[in-house]
């Protein structure tokens, strides 16, 4: 079979459709489309029925009750909702909240929201790996913490954070424990009961469902959790998220919950082996470096820094033909490279020459190996073209040079 | 991003990747950027010393695509001009050449400031003063 080209390599930043999905959510646009709200006729019943099933889908994914899921628009909203719904909902109890630099910004910039709204909030450091250090997380807590944020697996790096060791410092001081699992819901297991999760954001775009449909899990139980409403209306989702249901968006995330549970134990192996493939073909060049931990990270990421080249300028070489991100951003207006990779101590050179790979359901060994090729073609070329090789190779520090910044 | 035909050709095709030897007189050379800020261009200039024509002239750049076609189209426009006609290549005739999108003026300017660094480094070995430089805003 010939090897079909682009190849997408960016599945941190959306997954296709699954087409068992797609199938599953066609009849609820034109033939099924009801209002689940619309409890007295035949057009309403069967789409609540639909979303009633969805609803049971994606909570057995993560070991939750159907009643504790609440569907939005997506993870953005279920981060918004978590954030200033409790921030709101707890306000007699504090204003302190406990998050971290590597957090997804759907996080950071809720909570500089909620820092204008009167709230408090510690951003904990990340260790040279790309995890939290607990005693730090201890130590930030105060009497007026009402909740801890600390993402499950990040999207850049693909770190895991120690989720189970948060929650049981949160449970230890009466604190609640939100963890945005947009990237780890779907690919490993997660489980709110055995995780001591209180409150939970994921997506369906990641994991092969339709875009514009995410949940917040809200404990129901041990504690009982209550967020403030950010949407109002007719009081859809018990109350915390008004709105029309997106009945074709639920049942396909439904679907695609079910299909990741389903094959997750061998889809994790499979994806692992091969970004452990890819990983150790493209290190096999000299001063190429994994960014993160490598024993506790999400098994279909891989961030890597090929040192003296850049990484847009990397990109270009294989754009047309690979589809994946950089850290770089180089641009006039953000000359910043990633802010996840420089949390983790990296300097500004190796983050601007880091590339995430995404990994997914419809990756092949041809794509990775058509990848390797490709990349290290690049990245040669590029350092024959590139003054810091030169220097590099000559032995010159480059911090011993007088740089001219701009 | 799209990227404009030229620079495309630029970045696949680059023109005058090397180095030249900058311990000889009559090479100037120009470092310019900073790693941190994702692109740093070296641009050297061989003058000829009966003619006084910039007969060769060669760079590397380390940054994205627009960053290496404008270095590799400033060595381009350099060879058979005089060192005082190299003085005038103005990065806004980099931008229309190569059909650069406003984010992308700063490579521009890297590439004028690494002509006019190249140039001053050759003035000053050769005992000529100096020249003062108007600083681009990047």
């Amino acid at each position: 079979m010939s090897l079909k080209l682009p190849i997408y390599l960016d599945n941190n930043a959306t997954t296709p459709c699954d087409p068992r999905v797609l199938e599953e959510m066609l009849p609820y646009f034109a033939e099924k489309f009801g209002n689940a709200a619309s409890r007295n006729h035949p057009f309403g019943w069967v789409a609540e029925e639909a979303v009633d099933y969805a609803r049971e889908q994606v909570a057995k994914l993560v070991n939750a009750t159907p009643k504790e899921i609440i569907f939005t628009s997506g993870a953005t909203e279920a981060d918004n909702l978590a954030l200033k719904g409790v921030f709101e909902m707890y306000s007699s109890k504090g204003n302190h909240i406990i998050t971290c630099t590597t957090e997804h910004k759907a996080v950071l910039d809720t909570c500089k929201h909620i820092e204008k709204m009167g709230g408090e909030i510690a951003y904990l450091p990340v260790k040279a790996d790309g995890l939290i250090d607990l005693g730090e997380l201890e130590k930030a807590i105060t009497s007026k913490t009402i909740l801890i944020a600390i993402m499950y697996g990040n999207n850049e790096i693909g770190v895991i954070q120690p989720i189970r060791e948060i929650s049981a410092i949160a449970k230890k001081h009466g604190i609640l424990f939100f963890t945005d699992a947009t990237q780890a819901a779907g690919k490993i297991p997660v489980d709110v009961e055995a995780d001591g999760i209180d409150l939970m954001a994921f997506s369906a775009h990641k994991m092969y469902g339709p875009k514009g449909v995410g949940a917040l899990y809200v404990r129901r139980k041990s504690p009982r959790v209550k967020v403030t409403a950010q949407m109002d209306g007719g009081g859809h989702e018990r109350g915390m998220r008004s709105g029309t249901m997106n009945v074709p968006g639920i049942v396909g995330f439904g679907k695609a919950c079910e299909i990741c549970m389903n094959e997750m134990e061998a889809e994790a192996t499979r994806l692992s082996t091969m970004r452990d493939r890819l990983e150790k073909g493209l290190l096999q060049m000299e001063e190429a470096y994994v960014n993160g931990n490598t024993d506790h990270r999400l098994p279909h990421v891989a961030n890597i820094s090929f040192k003296y080249v850049e990484g847009e300028g990397l990109m270009m070489g294989f754009n047309k033909n690979i589809a994946l991100s950089s850290g770089s951003a180089c641009t006039s207006a953000s000359l910043e490279p990633s802010y996840v990779l420089k949390a983790l101590g990296l300097g500004d050179d190796l983050a601007h020459s880091s590339l995430r790979f995404g990994l997914g359901r419809f990756t092949t060994d041809e794509q990775i190996d058509y990848t390797i090729k490709a990349i290290t073609e690049t990245v040669l070329k590029l350092r024959e073209m590139s003054p810091l090789w030169e220097m590099y190779k000559e032995g010159i520090d480059l911090n011993s040079i007088e740089w001219a910044h701009h | 991003m799209a990227y404009s035909e030229k620079v495309i050709d630029h970045y696949q095709n680059p023109k005058n990747v090397g180095t030249l030897d900058k311990s000889k007189q009559n090479v100037g050379t120009g470092l310019v950027g900073a790693p941190e800020c994702g692109d740093v261009m070296r641009l050297q200039i061989e003058v000829d010393e009966t003619t006084g024509l910039i007969k060769d002239a060669k760079f590397k750049t380390f940054g994205c695509g627009s960053a290496i076609a404008s270095s590799s189209l400033a060595t381009e426009w350099l060879k058979g001009k005089t060192v005082d006609q190299a003085l005038t290549i103005d990065n806004m005739d980099i931008v229309e050449e190569l059909n650069l999108p406003p984010v992308k003026i700063h490579c521009s300017v890297l590439a004028e400031d690494a002509i006019k660094a190249a140039i001053n480094d050759y003035r000053v070995k050769n005992g000529l003063e100096e020249l003062v430089l108007d600083e681009k805003k990047h």
